[in-house]
């Protein structure tokens, strides 16, 4: 296991050596949220290069913009001010179509709060991103039992969201992202929820991915622990990146 | 994609069971009234036993005489006279009709009192209608003519006055202190058909009134037949022209009639009345307003549910969003949904439909009425429902797709 400072040092290093493989990029990113009377600044002039392959975690105190800027990465929040390119694509004047169709090939969240449809069983759960796309039914079987497999639930496919432990519904999650094969995941506090033992098993499997599948990975935490199993951390402070 | 949308409509309808009940007692309820009142109006208007000529026939059972400089005005049924006199001579006609309104008349069988309602009738109705005759057959011109004293019956007449009897031509049976010799048996008739509702059918000539008598107005209609539907206009011409020329009795100074389709003839005299067709297009305008009210109710109802269910589903939305639906596939996923619950409803009002027609006609609420669910009603029924899913889904489906996901995920 690589050493956080490390590992930030040399893939700061690589990513400046490597701007050609930059998967994710952010150019002074402004999130301001504005009520009737008061206007709050989320994030402040965030710049953030992440390459291709690249395991990286975002940390900082609960308020400071983790999550918005997660959002923005993933296309799920627009920034007030700055520009995000994913692979190279500017992303700021895709219309909602476009957007939904860039989320579905590029993307998949994990969220620290699972968002399973409970109405629907893992296997159908785990088909979701498939639906949207022109794949037949026999074709999004066969994807997601393989996911599931890929996260040792294939035993569960029957089961409803209820009927599993925090730590499966979290690898249900993590099969429901995968399934897609997506280039990046983007993980919310992925082991929030979970005890360390679980935790830990959720982070074997996303450091798996990424090893194994070469997936580019962005995980906000709060634990360091788990931040230092990844190639970089970044930190932020009140919206701005001190790290 | 379907199988998911079925699924989770399913899964949906089976969560919040109480929202569902009562979705589902909206829709079905709605159309079961609906349903249940197209059959009592399709009934009643429609060409049903006997008179299953009603496409070719056009109907006077109104006549309406005004004085003006009193603002004073009559309206009734025409006498025989006015009948024979000015409607049977008419010559675009194949057959016209007359009889009068039915009256009820006591008669003793075994001391028991049973009410018969008697019925006057010219030769020609019998070719007019279509009475089933189960025994016997109609009396003829010549027997009116000789005014005999001879009568064809209802069969619920002929049971009720000479019990289980195999048969009854040729019998005698004692109505308004007459001996009537039977002539005939026909299938009885529901009390809803006005024109053709009786349980003994007389002879015109042997009536205790004077039918000779030269009013306008008396206590016959007359039904016009044509050889064909293509020949109503011409009859209403003609008949038009008949009536131009008629002056008015009684000190009225305008008198006015018209010979109209069967619904159109009872209309006359209302104030939806018109000289075009009675009146029937106003009064279809007027239905279908309140049909649509009518549906109105539910589908508010059911569009203020799915608001709320659809927003306790934020999070499911927002998911959905994120893993690539976009904000019209959503509308079309909650819209698909809903006529699912549409579609539950209208299976179930469609029931309840046929079972309440069935306990109706079994319980002969009014005897020898048989109501049917009308094969166009279901059809319309049917598209109803799309409307109805279509209507409550849109606009809950448009705000929902408009909802953004970080918000949508954070409403958990």
């Amino acid at each position: 296991m690589i050493p956080a400072e490390t590992s930030e040092n040399v893939l700061q290093n690589s990513h400046i050596i490597n701007h050609q493989n930059v998967m994710i990029s952010l150019k002074n990113i402004e999130k301001v949220y504005r009520t009737d009377t008061v206007e709050t600044l989320a994030l402040n002039n965030i710049s953030l290069n992440i390459n291709k392959g690249e395991f990286l975690s975002i940390m900082g105190p609960s308020g400071c913009g983790k999550s918005t800027l997660l959002n923005i990465m993933g296309l799920l929040d627009a920034p007030t001010r700055g520009e995000v390119s994913i692979d190279k694509h500017d992303t700021t004047q895709l219309n909602d179509k476009k957007l939904a169709a860039f989320r579905n090939r590029k993307l998949g969240f994990i969220f620290q709060s699972y968002h399973l449809i409970n109405d629907l069983q893992v296997l159908d759960n785990v088909e979701l991103p498939l639906l949207y796309r022109n794949s037949s039914a026999k074709e999004r079987r066969q994807l997601s039992i393989e996911a599931l497999e890929k996260v040792g639930l294939s035993n569960r496919m029957k089961h409803f969201p209820t009927q599993l432990s925090g730590g499966q519904k979290q690898r249900v999650a993590i099969a429901r992202a995968i399934v897609g094969q997506p280039e990046i995941i983007l993980a919310d506090e992925p082991t929030g929820n979970l005890d360390s033992a679980m935790g830990s098993e959720i982070m074997d499997i996303l450091l798996q991915l990424n090893e194994r599948d070469g997936t580019t990975i962005v995980m906000v935490t709060h634990d360091e622990n788990m931040a230092r199993k990844t190639h970089r951390l970044v930190r932020l402070f009140d919206g701005t990146q001190v790290q | 994609m379907l199988k998911n949308y079925f699924k989770i409509a399913i899964a949906v309808l089976k969560r919040r069971k109480f929202f569902t009940f009562i979705s589902l007692f909206g829709i079905s309820f709605t159309l079961t009234i609906l349903i249940v009142m197209t059959a009592f109006v399709d009934n009643i208007t429609g060409a049903n036993y006997p008179e299953v000529n009603r496409e070719r026939s056009l109907y006077i059972t109104t006549l309406q005489q005004k004085n003006v400089k009193y603002f004073s005005q009559q309206n009734g049924p025409a006498s025989f006279y006015y009948l024979d006199h000015y409607v049977r001579t008419l010559k675009t006609p194949a057959k016209v009709a007359i009889s009068s309104l039915f009256s009820p008349t006591n008669t003793y069988i075994n001391n028991k009192k049973l009410v018969i309602n008697l019925k006057y009738t010219n030769d020609a109705y019998w070719d007019v209608m279509e009475y089933k005759f189960i025994e016997g057959k109609p009396y003829t011109l010549q027997q009116i003519n000789n005014g005999e004293r001879i009568a064809v019956i209802s069969e619920d007449t002929k049971k009720n006055y000479f019990g289980d009897v195999p048969n009854v031509v040729g019998k005698y049976i004692e109505a308004d202190n007459v001996q009537y010799r039977v002539a005939g048996v026909v299938k009885s008739v529901p009390a809803t058909m006005f024109v053709s509702y009786a349980d003994l059918y007389v002879p015109y000539t042997v009536s205790k009134t004077d039918y000779k008598h030269k009013s306008l107005m008396g206590n016959y209609t007359a039904i016009l037949l044509g050889n064909s539907k293509e020949d109503l206009p011409k009859i209403k011409a003609e008949y038009a022209s008949v009536v131009s020329k008629i002056k008015p009795d009684g000190g009225f100074d305008v008198f006015v009639s018209g010979a109209d389709p069967y619904l159109g003839s009872f209309l006359r005299a209302t104030p939806l009345g018109d000289s075009r067709n009675g009146g029937i297009s106003k009064l279809i305008f007027i239905g279908s307003i309140f049909v649509l009210l009518f549906m109105l109710l539910p589908t508010l109802n059911l569009i203020n549910i799915n608001i709320s269910r659809i927003m306790e589903r934020s999070s499911e939305i927002g998911v959905r969003k994120a893993f690539g639906a976009s904000g019209m596939t959503l509308v079309g996923q909650f819209i698909v949904e809903n006529i699912i619950l549409t579609f539950f409803g209208c299976i179930i009002g469609i029931a309840l439909s046929f079972l309440i027609l069935q306990v109706l006609n079994n319980s002969n609420l009014i005897a020898n009425m048989h109501l049917t669910v009308n094969l166009t009603v279901l059809f319309f029924s049917l598209v109803a429902c799309v409307v109805f899913g279509l209507l409550s889904g849109v606009y809950p489906a448009w705000r929902m797709s408009r909802l953004q996901v970080v918000t949508a995920l954070k409403a958990q």
